[in-house]
């Protein structure tokens, strides 16, 4: 057992951290989120080919770091404390794992645009009946010569502005709640017929309402089975769930540092208010969430290779802890803080909003305590 | 002791439902149900419906504007304005600085200002914390220095809550600095168009621009604009915090946000069956309405209990403390029934803009209105104060 990072792991934090101190400050972030584009390009370019970190979790022989769900959630605790918006979450870790898992030509193609940094690609899953079902689906695709054509409306689809590329959840066959009939491409996104709708998120990032209006799109789109994609699926959306759970981490790591340092400056009656036990046995309580959260981070990415039940249980337990946590950390902080930390003005309400949206994100704590009962406490 | 309206009270509750039904702004009605801010006007349409009826100050004296009703009709009010969702009245007027002078005021000040604030020609904005005085509001700093007839105030003041509309403030402001903290503050009127005074923006985590900073510099306030004793102010600001958290518990309007969540679970989808359906969903609605009867309850006892019209005592921080994490719960739950649809920011509709908001109505605001409302357990007293509050009054410790 060794619960230790390797040396090559710590390389990749510590080159990330420095990174990120230098080129995403406060400041340096709310200016290029309140941009035209929402974001700063250049930065997702160094990423990928200054640092070569979109290829940490990738195979070598795909010109990756030979590295894996570790990397990832290495990456997005990094990213998670400085309330980074880059899509390494769809792009890296989402459709980066589903090309990893059906290998192949598509897997040979696309893997190294992803690492060089020229493809970014959303993850258009949701739709607004489907809550966090992901069979739910009323978008379709019909077999059409050696292609398909695709129709349906996707919601909420985080990066999609940004996107070189979508990839679409889609009912092949069945009926809308059927686990059979679900498949998975991966599709250009500018193709014809599919209309956009661009708008900010309230936690800083950008995502689109996406409408496919007979879109025609090649045979060789589709990821693994026709019709059986569902469980594919619900591995990828496993590992992206720990990914935000890492992500978490870093933000209520920060949450948490945050709160200390200002109660430590901030005097009433005379003194520093940390000074007060109930303000210090909360932020005690914020510590232990961050503690415990940074633990099932661990324990969700070291089960993601079990069986799907198993693998299912653990991710839920560790997404019920941490988005209970998450909430936890968020209110308390800014409760500590008062006023000012309602305001845009302080860092400490944007790590609090996106704090908030990483609760309902791939499952809400209910979704997550149901799905870990159902399969763990079954009569 | 029963629970019963009587016959009279009955009568008086339909009257109210129709008075409402049939006045009611209808423009504002489209507003609110959009998720739209609010603007100044807005606000005073509904508080100059009501005054033109006599009902705008249900809970003044009669003498100074009052309606004279018995703490059931009072009741009976605020929950049929809940119910009907008709926008809260701003308070800072008829709840806070008019009853501070109707108490405490010279007759010269009650007839000056009671009567405009009854008509809302004056708005009316608090000045009381401070960027270093906060849940110690006594330490506050701002300093007012007698020169003749006149005060020279000079200072800063934040989280002024709407003082972009204010004609008129109600400030703390220090007049003796070596006095024990709360015995040198004085409670002064000031008009916001005196020179000197600048009312800068502080936007919040929803985008909202609702809190402001006021800058003093060199303001000239006329000694006849100070309420009660100099150095006494404090005794006004406490009689006005307590008035302050006593409304604070919001029971109606909480009532009505139940109802609003309720809604929203009916529509929303969780599989086949609507989200209401969803027992774990179901049992945090029921929890919240026990929580929430148990907080209407035991205001209720307040209201109309033996301690009755003798004014809000320390239990109304109980009030405030509940009935602030109760508003907060309602605004998780709503963001939480909302699922994915919580996270398309709605900046408002711009000029021109005519497209249609992302995701159904009622989920426009929902996480703004979750973030903004966390505000609830810290102003007008954080409720880390009032549990100091009821620990210090209530249980003598």
């Amino acid at each position: 057992m060794d619960f230790t990072y390797t040396e090559t792991q710590d390389m990749i934090r510590d080159t990330l951290a420095r990174f990120l101190g230098d080129t995403y400050d406060f400041e340096t972030r709310q200016k290029f989120i309140n941009s035209e584009a929402g974001r700063d390009p250049a930065i997702w370019t160094a990423l990928a080919q200054e640092l070569g970190m979109l290829g940490a979790s990738f195979a070598e022989e795909h010109g990756g770091l030979g590295g894996g769900a570790l990397e990832n959630a290495i990456v997005m605790e990094e990213l998670g404390k400085v309330i980074g918006i880059e899509p390494y979450l769809p792009t890296v870790v989402i459709a980066g794992g589903a090309l990893k898992a059906v290998g192949g030509a598509q897997a040979d193609a696309m893997i190294p645009e992803i690492i060089a940094g020229n493809a970014i690609i959303a993850f258009a899953y949701a739709e607004p009946q489907g809550r966090y079902d992901l069979a739910n689906l009323r978008t379709t695709a019909k077999k059409d010569g050696a292609g398909w054509v695709l129709n349906g409306h996707k919601g909420v689809v985080y990066a999609a502005p940004w996107a070189t590329h979508l990839l679409v959840t889609a009912r092949t066959g069945g009926n809308q709640r059927d686990r059979d009939g679900v498949s998975l491409f991966l599709i250009d996104a500018n193709l014809p017929g599919i209309v956009r709708r661009d708008y900010p998120t309230v936690d800083g990032s950008r995502a689109s309402e996406i409408y496919f209006e007979n879109v025609a799109i090649p045979g060789d789109a589709l990821l693994g089975g026709e019709g059986a994609g569902l469980p594919l699926i619900e591995q990828i959306v496993d590992e992206a769930t720990v990914a935000v759970c890492a992500e978490a981490t870093g933000v209520m790591q920060k949450l948490h540092e945050g709160t200390l340092e200002y109660t430590q400056q901030r005097k009433q009656f005379g003194v520093p208010i940390a000074k007060f036990q109930v303000l210090q046995h909360r932020m005690v309580d914020m510590f232990m969430e961050v503690e415990q959260a940074r633990s099932m981070t661990i324990m969700g990415t070291l089960k993601l290779g079990l069986p799907a039940n198993e693998r299912m249980a653990a991710v839920s337990a560790a997404k019920a802890k941490v988005g209970r946590g998450a909430n936890f950390v968020g209110q308390n902080a800014i409760q500590t803080h008062g006023g000012i930390g309602i305001t845009q003005e302080l860092a400490i309400g944007h790590y609090f909003k996106r704090s908030t949206m990483i609760e309902g994100q791939f499952g809400s704590v209910d979704h997550h305590m149901d799905r870990y009962e159902r399969i763990t406490l079954a009569d | 002791m029963d629970m019963e309206f009587s016959p009279e009270d009955l009568a008086f509750q339909q009257e109210v439902r129709q008075f409402i039904a049939e006045n009611y702004p209808a423009e504002l009605r489209g507003k609110q149900d959009e998720g739209e801010e609010l603007s100044k006007e807005d606000f005073l349409a509904w508080h100059k419906i009501l005054y033109k009826k006599g009902w705008i100050a249900p809970a003044w004296p009669v003498e100074y504007g009052g309606t004279g009703w018995t703490p059931t009709q009072r009741f009976i009010w605020s929950e049929e304005t809940a119910r009907a969702d008709c926008i809260r009245l701003m308070p800072f007027g008829l709840a806070m600085v008019g009853p501070v002078i109707y108490t405490f005021g010279t007759p010269e000040q009650k007839a000056r200002f009671l009567p405009r604030i009854l008509s809302g020609e004056d708005w009316w904005c608090q000045g009381y914390s401070e960027p270093g005085s906060g849940s110690d509001l006594a330490s506050l700093r701002t300093a007012a220095v007698r020169d003749g007839d006149d005060y020279i105030v000079n200072g800063q003041k934040t989280w002024t809550t709407l003082a972009q509309h204010a004609d008129w403030g109600f400030f703390l402001v220090r007049t003796d600095k070596d006095a024990k903290q709360q015995e040198g503050i004085s409670f002064l009127l000031i008009d916001m168009k005196s020179p000197g005074i600048t009312v800068r923006p502080i936007i919040t985590l929803g985008g909202e621009h609702e809190v402001n900073e006021v800058w003093l510099e060199d303001v000239r306030v006329p000694v006849s604009q100070r309420v009660y004793e100099e150095n006494k102010g404090w005794t006004c600001a406490k009689f006005l915090l307590a008035h302050e958290r006593t409304g604070i518990a919001g029971v109606a309007a909480s009532k009505r946000g139940i109802e609003k969540v309720k809604a929203i679970a009916r529509t929303e989808l969780d599989g086949d069956k609507p989200l209401i359906a969803n027992a774990f969903f179901k049992r945090k609605l029921a929890d919240l309405e026990i929580d929430l009867t148990a907080l209407e309850f035991t205001e209720l006892r307040s209201l109309a209990g033996p301690n009755a019209g003798r004014g809000p005592g320390p239990e109304s921080s109980l009030l405030k403390i509940k009935g602030s994490e109760i508003q907060q719960r309602l605004t998780e739950l709503t963001l939480e029934a909302v699922g994915h649809y919580g996270a398309p920011y709605f900046r408002g509709f711009g000029e021109g803009d005519n497209e249609h908001p992302i995701g159904p109505d009622y989920a426009h605001r929902a996480a703004p209105t979750y973030f903004n409302t966390r505000k609830t357990t810290i102003y007008g007293g954080s409720n880390e104060i009032q549990r100091n509050i009821i620990a210090k009054m209530v249980l003598g410790l």
